[in-house]
């Protein structure tokens, strides 16, 4: 099983400044050729703004942030880190981040592949069906928020949904409250999980299930043998950007949880530390905290990907 | 009689090969007859086959064959459960069969673009329909392995079908859909996606397969050469219909209407009016054309009549010298094709006739052309419109089970032996 | 649907026969639109509504809380700011990331898995993340609160952004067309604007409103980095709620139906150019 092909190594030196020419009048026709060969050619001053824009913008702030999270006011250079660990308050918003967002991942991923593998055919409506999934991406993670402590509050539509139905006798505790951001989560995020799930499963050629049927296999034979592998890496694809998304939960965090208590998540504590406290060397400190904490995660469902089968999903195989 | 007529047989000996070693003890088959009656397949408004009927006997190799669209693939899929029937039933041996799921009708199939797990390797691709059944271990293995050998992949096993050229996974293709010894195997254009010379390859390849296994095989595609040469009995499809059932033998020199014959490779086509008729013999004409040919079908034609005339370039002879040509024209394009020449020649009436033939000819050249009576077929008009001609239309569902039979292409030269439309 | 509609040959048409799975199928997506709806029919009602306690509806109907809104939060000013920046964000990001794309789609180089990193990273890393750091950095070369730091900091994901949602339009473009041109004698720049241009259009134009939507909607970043003349809707939504307990809770809601109604209008654009899955799709990978 071999990997995707990949751009290659630089075995020479390096391809972009060139050995000396011997032959003066040929060599550089010689060398235009040969850094063509490799891909290196004027087209390639095209991604020039686009990295340099990234390089400012991106990288320089983020290089900027790290070196600052290294000069603390007291503690030398790892004052602001050994801060983040040894104060309970803080070292609890790591547990806190993954106990939503690892859950939430989970529920999206997890409630959108029946789902999807049910509706993966097409019938009336399920372009609307699509769009509408849409409305929550959208809606923002503010306006979700606000809904959610109307909707599910105490005096909420839901709440009085349930007493009417004579199924709860005082109203059930939905916001303010780890439930209420894990909600605003599932909500914001299911959809997204669904439409990306949806659209791994459509890229499976529905010829490999109908082979399958003629080989004597059941429905649930061609899900656990044929579709499911092959969605597979599609799968955790999705749950890593779920991930991501539920992993960097701020405003709902704020606003339908409990900044203070159980949802006092990495994001709130660094945004507290830089914009509350001003104390800008620990605030960084806390966004590389979380940085690390999530390309951890993500560099370990990689890994755990390339183990599995990744190619071509079509019918030719 | 050219060379396809040691095509008409309908058992798997036919060709006299000798058993091989993999099947010492082979099959003769496992089923009686496939009858599909009826079988009809609508989407919306538009219906993609009308009222199939056609009864497969055991051992029988028969082509689904018209061009693109003509419902050739809606059949094969009816076939194999993919698509539900709009109407009609499927019944092997007296069982009803068209209730049943795919996963348990027990065909093979091999798909146009042979739909390979991709994540699994070639062994285990075969190896999926018994692991489906629960078949043992070791008798997965032994299978496996017999049938790898038969389809000369036994050193690919290891592979994934991503590492295998088109001949190879098409191969896999085949070899997973027999590894189960099906009752029946559909192959729905297996050979249209692999180049010229594999395809004659695998052709023989696969009527090779096809005899060492015993199996009863429904082959769809739109090659007539294909189909020629690889089935027992071809069903040509036209728009949904049936437009012919027969060996193929007798399509070759009876084609039923014009699209069959078009597709039999009958390349002058040109409409004609009658000028007399005698029986099943009729003289008709257009400006610079006039020749005697062989009225198809049951009804006599009128005098002043338009008919169609269907010629093969191979029966259009060079006029010999006294003969009185049927038409004069001069060679435009000339075209090498090894022992014989084919000549595209314009008649001064502007009328593109093709013909083939065994002298020199330079673009340029007059050619004063022939053809005997009965290579020239006469369409009457009405059957050539679109299939809906009266004549055939009613005996289809009685009429299929004596098509195919080897001596049924010696039959008279001037109805087609079967014709069947809905 | 049931699982056998492969094979089941029983009635084509309205023969959805509800099995156990799909009963839960339906109820789920049920379960969840309903609740969708509420959320966002509570919010519209209490920003049409009087006084609204432990009832099903408000006890009156008013249009008061837009107008109070209006003026309170300052909408005309926030709406304008908001255009202003989505409408710079998605020009700069097109004219950076265009180009780019075209680079990475066609071109194999060294170091392109390097720079392929590079656009993704600012999809990875959460806003806050990075912002909070950027946010420093404004301040140090006296942006902060500016509107320029802050479309600064929304093209952070917006190129990347663009970038791969350009991609596979391009790579569905064959090469070949370029070629042809060449060799009907089209110079490199005739390529571009007469060739390439008119088959980018839609691409760019599909990217160019996905932008907009997320921008329209980029909370973290916008938050970080604006000052109070800078501050989009959104933000300044977040800030009423935040600070709320003074101002009526129904004139939030009237800025957020104003905010959700925008939203909507973009969508149903966003909706005739673009499918579904493109809007949330973040990554090649």
């Amino acid at each position: 099983m071999s990997g995707l092909p990949l751009t290659p190594p630089p075995t020479a030196p390096q391809p972009t400044t060139p050995p000396p020419a011997l032959v003066e009048p040929q060599g550089r026709t010689a060398l235009r050729h040969r850094l063509a060969e490799r891909g290196v050619d004027r087209t390639l001053l095209l991604v020039v703004p686009a990295a340099l824009a990234m390089i400012a913008l991106f990288c320089y702030p983020f290089l900027y942030g790290l070196q600052l999270s290294f000069q603390p006011t007291k503690g030398g250079a790892l004052g602001a880190y050994q801060q983040f660990f040894s104060e309970p308050f803080s070292r609890k918003s790591i547990w806190a981040t993954f106990s939503l967002a690892i859950p939430a991942a989970l529920i999206n991923v997890g409630v959108s592949v029946p789902i999807s593998y049910r509706m993966r055919r097409d019938f009336r409506g399920k372009r609307l069906l699509l769009a509408l999934l849409v409305v929550p991406i959208t809606l923002g993670t503010v306006l979700t928020a606000e809904g959610i402590l109307e909707f599910f509050g105490p005096a909420g539509w839901f709440n009085r949904t349930l007493h009417l139905l004579g199924l709860a006798d005082s109203p059930v505790k939905l916001t303010m409250n780890y439930t209420g951001v894990l909600l605003s989560l599932i909500i914001s995020g299911f959809p997204f999980a669904y439409l990306l799930t949806h659209s791994y499963l459509s890229g499976i050629h529905p010829s490999l299930e109908k082979a399958a049927s003629t080989l004597g296999a059941g429905w649930w034979q061609r899900f656990r043998y044929i579709t499911l592998p092959l969605l597979l890496p599609g799968l955790m694809t999705t749950f890593s950007l779920s991930f991501v998304m539920a992993f960097a939960v701020f405003p709902s965090a704020m606003m339908v949880g409990d900044p203070n208590g159980s949802t006092h998540v990495i994001s709130i504590e660094a945004y507290q530390a830089a914009l509350e406290r001003f104390d800008y060397a620990q605030g960084s400190a806390d966004a590389m905290i979380m940085t690390a904490l999530m390309l951890v995660v993500l560099g370990a469902i990689a890994g755990l990907r390339s183990q599995l089968y990744r190619g071509s999903t079509g019918g030719k195989g | 009689m050219s060379a396809v007529t040691d095509m008409t047989g309908t058992t798997a000996q036919s060709k006299g090969v000798p058993a091989p070693r993999a099947a010492g003890n082979r099959p003769e088959s496992q089923i009686g007859e496939l009858r599909i009656s009826g079988l009809s397949r609508a989407y919306g408004a538009h219906t993609a086959l009308h009222s199939l009927d056609l009864t497969i006997r055991g051992g029988e190799f028969v082509a689904l064959l018209g061009p693109s669209g003509c419902g050739k693939t809606t059949a094969l899929n009816c076939l194999a459960g993919l698509l539900p029937l709009t109407s009609g039933r499927i019944e092997l041996d007296g069982r009803r069969m068209d209730t049943v799921p795919p996963e348990k009708r027990g065909f093979g199939m091999v798909f146009q673009n042979y739909a390979l797990f991709p994540h699994l390797t070639v062994r285990a691709n075969v190896a999926f329909g018994l692991k489906m059944r629960g078949t043992g271990k070791a008798e997965t293995r032994r299978r496996v392995d017999e049938v790898l050998r038969l389809v000369q992949l036994t050193e690919q096993a290891h592979k994934h079908p991503g590492q295998l050229s088109g001949g190879q996974q098409q191969r896999v293709a085949i070899a997973r859909a027999i590894v189960m010894e099906p009752a029946l195997v559909l192959m729905d254009e297996p050979l249209s996606n692999l180049d010229a010379a594999l395809r004659l390859e695998m052709r023989s390849e696969i009527r090779r397969i096809h005899q060492e296994f015993g199996l009863t095989t429904v082959y769809v595609t739109h090659d007539q050469e294909e189909a020629l040469s690889l089935a027992d009995r071809l069903v040509v499809l036209h728009a949904g219909r049936v437009s012919q059932i027969g060996t193929p033998a007798e399509l070759y020199e009876h084609p039923a209407d014009p699209h069959v014959a078009a597709f039999m490779g009958y390349r002058n086509m040109l409409t004609l009016n009658v000028v007399s008729s005698h029986g099943t013999q009729a003289v008709a004409q257009r400006p610079g054309l006039r020749l005697a040919g062989t009225v198809v079908g049951e009804a006599p034609v009128a005098e002043g009549q338009e008919v169609t005339v269907a010629i093969r370039p191979e029966d259009l002879r060079i006029a010999e010298d006294g003969e009185e040509p049927n038409a004069r024209a001069v060679a435009e394009v000339v075209e090498y094709h090894g022992r014989a020449l084919h000549v595209e020649a314009v008649t001064r009436e502007g009328d593109r006739i093709h013909v083939k033939a065994q002298r020199e000819v330079r673009p340029g050249d007059a050619l004063a052309v022939a053809v005997d009576t009965d290579r020239a077929l006469l369409f009457p008009a009405s059957a050539a419109a679109d299939g809906t001609d009266g004549a055939g239309g009613t005996h289809g569902a009685d009429g299929t089970d004596e098509a195919g039979s080897p001596d049924a292409s010696s039959g008279s030269p001037d109805a087609p032996a079967e014709e069947v439309s809905g | 649907m049931s699982a056998h509609t492969i094979g089941v040959a029983r009635a084509p048409r309205r023969g959805i026969t509800l099995r156990p799975g799909a009963w839960l199928t339906w109820a789920a997506l049920v379960f969840f639109f309903v609740n969708l709806l509420g959320v966002i029919a509570t919010v519209l009602l209490n920003s049409f509504g009087g006084r609204w306690f432990a009832t099903w509806l408000p006890s009156g109907w008013t249009g008061h809380w837009y107008g109070d809104a209006w003026k309170e939060f300052n909408l005309g000013r926030v709406l304008g700011t908001t255009v202003e920046v989505t409408f710079l964000v998605v020009l700069v990001s097109l004219v950076l990331a265009v180009p780019a794309s075209y680079a990475l789609a066609r071109q194999n180089f060294p170091g392109k898995k390097l720079l392929t990193i590079l656009f993704v990273l600012p999809i990875l890393v959460p806003p806050i993340a990075y912002g909070i750091p950027m946010a420093t950095v404004l301040y140090k070369v006296h942006l902060a609160g500016t509107l320029t730091g802050v479309v600064l900091a929304n093209l952070v994901p917006s190129i990347p952004f663009v970038i791969f949602t350009m991609t596979p339009f391009i790579e569905q473009i064959d090469p070949k067309i370029e070629s042809a041109a060449r060799m009907c004698g089209a110079s490199t720049w005739t390529v571009l604007t007469r060739v390439l241009s008119p088959l980018l259009l839609p691409g760019m134009l599909a990217a160019g409103i996905l932008v907009l939507v997320r921008t329209f909607g980029m909370f973290e970043l916008t938050f970080l980095t604006a000052g109070s003349t800078s501050q989009t809707l959104i933000v300044a939504l977040f800030s009423a709620v935040n600070s709320a307990g003074i101002r009526s809770t129904q004139s939030i809601d009237a800025m957020a139906v104003l905010y959700t109604g925008t939203m909507a209008v973009l969508l149903l654009v966003a909706l005739r150019f673009v499918n579904p899955t493109q809007l949330i799709a973040r990554s090649s990978d």
